[in-house]
């Protein structure tokens, strides 16, 4: 586990004395689709805020590329390298796509201070290729809240790959997402994780998605990591038939 | 005090709690279903006490007749509101955020001529409560019964409301849109007749809080504004659409305001202070308080996700050079073409327009309202006249510190602010505004107190009232300039995305908070500069330059001129002047006419003056093509 | 607004032409006039109906200086910044010869030094603060009103004979209330050096919580209480107070409070035996007074309030400034202020030279009730001359320029 990008153990959260994650370890590699899945209310939502700063651990260890990062802001996290797309998607409805992936590539170069000069004329070349990459480029001055839901989500990995991560935390990233979509979606993110060297942290309901694209999956349910492997160990798993009730394909 | 006073002025707190109470529910309900920060509910309140009175008049000083009266104002002025949510609010609640509360603006101005010409200038007094008319002896101490029929009426109309709401379907309907707004369209509901039926039951709270007054309170036209501030203060500090909020906070804000009076003056150490005096403000030290401890306010739960408009907020046009030179050039020539009166309005009107355009600044791209904007354009002006009267810098000096000043109070105030939202940031920047209000108007030695400060004349070569026209055109001139050319740089997009979406901002690592502080801070300054060029301007500075009036100002001229464009605020700025000086000139009710301009342009064009003009524009020239 | 001007002349002068007559030949003077209208109508409306009563009467005896005259009125929103805007427009605009008017203190005090400013004339006409004529007074500005100070001081002789030892004092915060307080207790203080005063309540002005106000008075145990709540906060001063048994046994004073403006509303609740300054206008039978009264009631079909007296003064003193300096000159005006002297319905006043102050006066009386209505007794009339402090401590005030 010495190349572990991210790296958790025995994550504990409770609220209000009913425990929502337990003793939660893992650990994701560098160019690793790593899906992390659960029935409704298994803790995978809470798991993945303590991981992006939102909510801060009872107890347990999270580091990023060896250094703990339980208590940053989320903020900090994505200083350190680790990219973020959420659920329901969270971009500036008011700016252009293309300025959406600028601001990003503005704040990782820590340029957003300035009150004179104009912005957009700087990493425009920048955001072009990411939007090339994530198929955006010809909707690039279109604004961000006229857009469908499935190009919106396109965008959120250009943004997520603007300050050159080696982590992405994909909270649900098909969410909302027609189902042949989700499939494009995530065969992007893996070819582009693969490409970078990228280490992939994510949700996700479509189990067509996770068995396609996933290297690794792991299982929570309620609270607590039931199975772990390949697609393939975990399908066959009992335990985790039993959690998704035959539910599994 | 005495153990029988503090008991005493206890009941004394109760009973004034009761009205607030009323009046703030009604407030509290509409904004929790609606949105619409409604400023004309203190007008409603007002309507209350005046329908009362009339109809004690017809129906006679007989118990029958007077609660009759007072139900059938109550309920009046309930068909008031529901009339004013048919015909101007329901016209606009596509329109972006608190474009309604311009209307509610408009109303009030025509509400408050109305009553003057229905019922006169002059106070009126109705009678006592028959039957209750006499005074309970209670520890030694006489307290009239009717206060202990309103103590008792403030809990049983608290009861009244939990009922509706959570025993009945409608009430339900009202929770549920209190919570999540585009729910209640999904469910199916018919959303238009329950907003009417809440500004219904909304405006009989209020004016039942005003006909129950009329024992205690001589109907009178200065009750509407008075009100409504208080009325926001309780709202916001039990919490936005909290009923039982709204009540806990009228009984602290009555509460305190009856002892700060029964302590009266009081010496500590040597020093005097007089609580009687602090009944000016209690009010708004409460809110600010509350707020910097409970951001959603006593009982109050994090709003929602704010309405969002029918569509994103379009991308601000770069205003292009030749646009600017030809504006420029016209402000250049007017003196030479126009009267001298023409420079003295013109340079009323570039103050107003930095005012609105560093008020904008903060809306707009921000997204962070301001309702206490005033406080630093007030701050700047005192800071020139104090700096050239009592610290005796020359004039230039003076205009020239003065932004550093208010920017300095922006840096305090600012800092509590950022970490709020919604109406509650609002809220507790207008609180720091009346306290800022309140030290001026009482530090009789520094400030000159309520008359202000005189003889704050520019230099010389600047004393001819064309020359200092264009003093003003430069200053605000380079502060628009200043703002707008911000608005377009990487600080100016970052705010923007931030009212976008905070929780994307964070995400790409940016602590928007720095960011918001460092712009309350730059319009507060720029403000500040505008006030300093208004101060000597006039020769005199007082207390009504951060009054609650010049906040509201500000922000009608941003709405007016439309929050979505850049040059709106200027356009607003410039015709609410205009407006004001030609139509209180020529007409007697000259405020009902602004009223009804207002709402008119507010009918017309829901996105302010130049968003409905722009619109315009393009569909003649797709017409055309 | 140039051709605008010239229309209005050219217009003037074909009326002229077809008229013939020399005397009418000259367009009116303009006197500009300011108030806050919509801020204090109550006040206001009889004002103005004074105004237009001078007017007609100056013009009806031939104007001054064979022109008639017009006075060309502006709201000022109770805003001082709106209020120096306006005077600037009368003045360039509406080519007015000088200015009168105001009605708050902070409006008056603002047109006052703007005024200096201009070097134009400027008669204020209601504002009570003492400043504009003393502290913050200039060679531009006259006041016609009786001032705080001298309304206060008409009352402390009653105070005094009284010899009540606890004194209980309640005012409107701001500069009008604070003035009238510190006038009173230095006064009373001057004639019952053993005077106590137990509590001071200062409520905001038109918010007053007047059960708690009236309790916490109560509980000082005052043998008199001194008031200048005026408005709204008088009458339910008024109710809490009566209510509250807090007026039994304790005699009250209260500036302003006789005057039909602030009396009416009370009607039957008017508070008996109150000592108190106003106006009885239905008592008074001076033949200057029932003049004025008589032609008012024709007029107007109503009766005058104490802003009527005003607005009609005012207009009269700018009508004698200008026949007595036989021109339109601001320091010939300013030079036949000085000591003018003109008789208005409350007799003959004059401009005092030494602080600009007219020497107008107030009734003095008690509050009763009569037919449902409130009323002044036992009144009487207290010359402004015999109400102002000495001449050496004027000229202490005043600044010298």
């Amino acid at each position: 586990m010495s190349n572990a990008v991210l790296l958790v153990e025995g994550l504990h959260k409770a609220f209000g004395g009913v425990q929502a994650v337990a003793d939660v370890s893992f650990a994701v590699s560098a160019g690793e689709m790593l899906a992390l899945i659960g029935p409704n209310g298994a803790g995978k939502s809470t798991c993945f805020n303590m991981l992006n700063g939102q909510l801060k651990p009872d107890a347990g260890v999270v580091r990023f590329e060896g250094r703990d990062i339980v208590g940053l802001r989320p903020r900090a996290i994505w200083r350190l390298g680790v990219g973020r797309t959420f659920q329901i998607t969270a971009t500036f409805a008011s700016l252009s796509v293309r300025e959406n992936v600028q601001m990003a590539l503005y704040s990782h170069a820590g340029r957003l201070r300035s009150l004179l000069t104009r912005f957009g004329t700087a990493f425009r070349t920048d955001a072009d290729a990411l939007l090339n990459q994530v198929g955006m480029l010809d909707q690039a001055d279109r604004t961000c809240g006229v857009l469908a839901y499935g190009d919106l989500k396109r965008v959120e990995l250009a943004i997520a790959l603007a300050n050159q991560p080696r982590l992405l935390l994909m909270d649900e990233p098909t969410a909302g997402m027609a189902p042949k979509e989700r499939v494009a979606l995530m065969e992007l993110t893996a070819s582009l994780a693969r490409a970078r060297n990228i280490a992939v942290l994510f949700t996700e309901h479509d189990m067509d998605v996770v068995f396609s694209q996933a290297d690794r999956i792991i299982v929570l349910d309620r609270g607590e990591l039931i199975a772990g492997g390949t697609p393939e160990e975990v399908r066959n798993n009992p335990d985790v038939r039993a959690v998704y009730l035959g539910s599994v394909h | 005090m005495t153990f029988s006073s503090i008991l005493i002025q206890l009941l004394n707190g109760l009973a004034a709690a009761s009205s607030l109470f009323l009046v703030s529910a009604g407030l509290s309900l509409i904004f929790g279903v609606t949105r619409i920060v409604n400023f004309a509910h203190g007008s409603l309140y007002m309507l209350g006490l005046y329908g009362a009175y009339t109809l004690i008049e017809l129906l006679g000083r007989t118990p029958l007749g007077f609660w009759s009266a007072v139900v059938l104002s109550a309920l009046a002025v309930g068909l008031v509101g529901v009339l004013i949510e048919l015909l101007v609010l329901r016209r606009i609640y596509r329109a972006p955020e608190l474009f309604q509360l311009l209307a509610t603006f408009a109303i009030v101005l025509v509400i408050k001529d109305i009553a003057l010409f229905a019922w006169g200038a002059e106070d009126l007094v109705g009678p006592r409560a028959p039957g209750l008319s006499n005074a309970v002896e209670i520890m030694g101490k006489r307290v009239p019964a009717y206060d202990l029929l309103l103590i008792a009426i403030g809990p049983v109309v608290l009861a009244a409301i939990w009922l509706l709401l959570t025993r009945t379907r409608w009430g339900a309907l009202v929770r549920a849109a209190t919570q999540d707004r585009e729910m209640v369209g999904a469910l199916g509901v018919d959303q238009a007749k329950l907003f009417t039926s809440v500004f219904f039951v909304g405006a009989v709270l209020a004016g039942l809080g005003g006909a129950l007054q009329i024992p205690r309170e001589p109907a009178n036209l200065e009750l509407d504004l008075a009100v409504i501030a208080d009325a926001f203060v309780v709202t916001v500090v039990g919490g936005l659409g909290s009923i039982g909020g709204a009540f806990l906070a009228a009984v602290i804000i009555g509460v305190a305001k009856a002892f700060c009076i029964g302590i009266g003056t009081v010496t500590w150490f040597g020093v005097e202070i007089s609580f009687s005096k602090l009944t000016l403000v209690v009010e708004f030290l409460i809110m600010a308080l509350v707020l910097v401890v409970r951001p959603y306010g006593l009982l109050g739960r994090p709003q929602a996700a704010q309405r969002v408009a029918a569509e994103p907020a379009p991308p601000f046009t770069v205003p292009s050079w030749s646009f600017a030179l030809v504006w420029l050039a016209l402000l250049l020539v007017v003196p030479w073409v126009a009267d001298r009166y023409t420079a003295i309005l013109l340079t009323d009107i570039v103050c107003f327009a930095l005012f609105a355009v560093s008020l904008h600044f903060i809306m707009g791209p921000a997204g962070m309202v301001s309702f206490g904007h005033a406080a630093y354009f007030g701050i700047g002006a005192y800071a020139a006249g104090l700096l050239l009267k009592r610290a005796g810098l020359p004039m230039e000096a003076a205009l020239l510190i003065a932004p550093l000043v208010a920017g300095a109070f922006a840096i305090v105030y600012g800092w509590f602010c950022v970490r709020l939202s919604g109406v509650y940031l609002a809220m507790l920047t207008l609180a720091f505004a009346q306290i800022s209000w309140s030290i001026v108007f009482q530090w009789d030695s520094v400030t000159g107190g309520s008359n202000g400060v005189f003889g704050v004349w520019p230099s010389a070569w600047l004393a001819d009232k064309t020359v200092y026209y264009y003093l003003a055109l430069g200053l605000c001139g380079a502060g628009v300039a200043l703002l707008w050319r911000v608005m377009f740089s990487p600080f100016g997009f970052v705010l923007r995305a931030g009212r976008d979406s905070p929780l994307r901002a964070e995400a790409i690592g940016i602590d928007l908070r720095r960011f918001q502080w460092a712009a309350f801070v730059l319009a507060g300054a720029l403000a500040g500069l505008a006030g300093a060029v208004y101060a000597f301007s006039k020769g005199s500075i007082s207390p009504s330059t951060i009054s609650i009036a010049q906040s509201t100002d500000g922000l009608v001229m941003v709405l007016l001129g439309g929050v979505e464009t850049l040059t709106g605020p200027v356009v607003g700025a410039a015709i609410f002047t205009w407006l004001r000086d030609v139509v209180a000139r020529n007409t007697e009710f000259w405020r009902a006419v602004i009223g009804l301009v207002i709402l008119l342009i507010v009918l017309l064009f829901p996105q302010g003056l130049v968003g409905g003009l722009k619109a315009l524009a393009m569909r003649w020239r797709e017409g055309r093509a | 607004m140039l051709t605008r001007n010239r229309l209005l002349a050219g217009a003037a002068a074909l009326v002229a032409l077809s008229l013939g007559g020399p005397a009418i030949a000259q367009a009116p003077i303009k006197i500009g006039e300011m108030n806050s209208y919509k801020v204090f109508p109550a006040f206001l409306d009889p004002y103005k109906k004074g105004i237009e009563l001078a007017v007609e009467e100056v013009n009806a005896a031939g104007g001054v200086l064979g022109r008639k005259i017009e006075v060309v009125s502006r709201d000022d929103n109770g805003n001082p910044g709106d209020a120096v805007r306006v005077a600037e427009e009368l003045l360039s605009r509406e080519g007015a010869s000088f200015l009168i008017g105001t009605f708050p203190s902070n409006v008056g005090l603002a047109v006052a030094d703007f005024a200096k400013q201009r070097k134009v004339l400027f008669i204020a006409a209601e504002p009570l603060t003492d400043k504009i004529v003393w502290d913050q007074g200039n060679a531009y500005t006259y006041r016609l009103r009786p001032s705080t100070y001298m309304q206060t001081a008409m009352l402390v002789p009653d105070a005094a004979k009284l010899a009540k030892k606890r004194w209980a004092i309640v005012y409107p915060n701001y500069e009008y209330g604070q003035s009238a307080t510190a006038a009173f207790k230095k006064l009373l203080k001057e004639k019952q050096p053993d005077v106590e005063f137990v509590t001071e309540q200062a409520p905001p002005l038109g918010k007053i919580d007047a059960g708690a106000v009236a309790q916490a008075l109560a509980d000082a145990k005052p043998d008199a209480i001194f008031s200048s709540l005026f408005g709204p906060d008088l009458a339910k001063f008024v109710r809490e107070g009566q209510q509250r048994g807090l007026f039994k046994g304790v005699e009250v004073f209260n500036i302003l409070a006789g005057e039909p403006e602030y009396l009416d509303p009370l009607k039957e609740e008017a508070p008996d035996g109150w000592y108190v300054t106003g106006y009885p206008w239905a008592d008074i039978k001076t033949p200057e007074h029932t003049k004025f009264l008589t032609a008012y009631q024709a007029k107007f079909k109503d009766y005058p309030r104490l802003g009527s007296v005003v607005g009609y003064s005012t207009v009269i003193s700018a009508a004698e400034a200008i026949k007595k300096a036989g021109s339109l000159d601001q320091e010939k005006l300013i030079a036949a202020m000085s000591g003018l002297t003109l008789t208005t319905p409350f007799g003959v006043i004059q401009y005092r030279p030494i602080d600009h102050q007219s020497t107008m006066g107030a009734y003095v009386g008690r509050l009763g009730v009569k037919d449902g209505k409130g009323i002044m007794k036992e009144w009487r009339f207290v010359d402004g001359k015999d109400a102002l402090p000495s001449d050496a401590e004027v000229q202490k005030m005043r600044p010298k320029n």
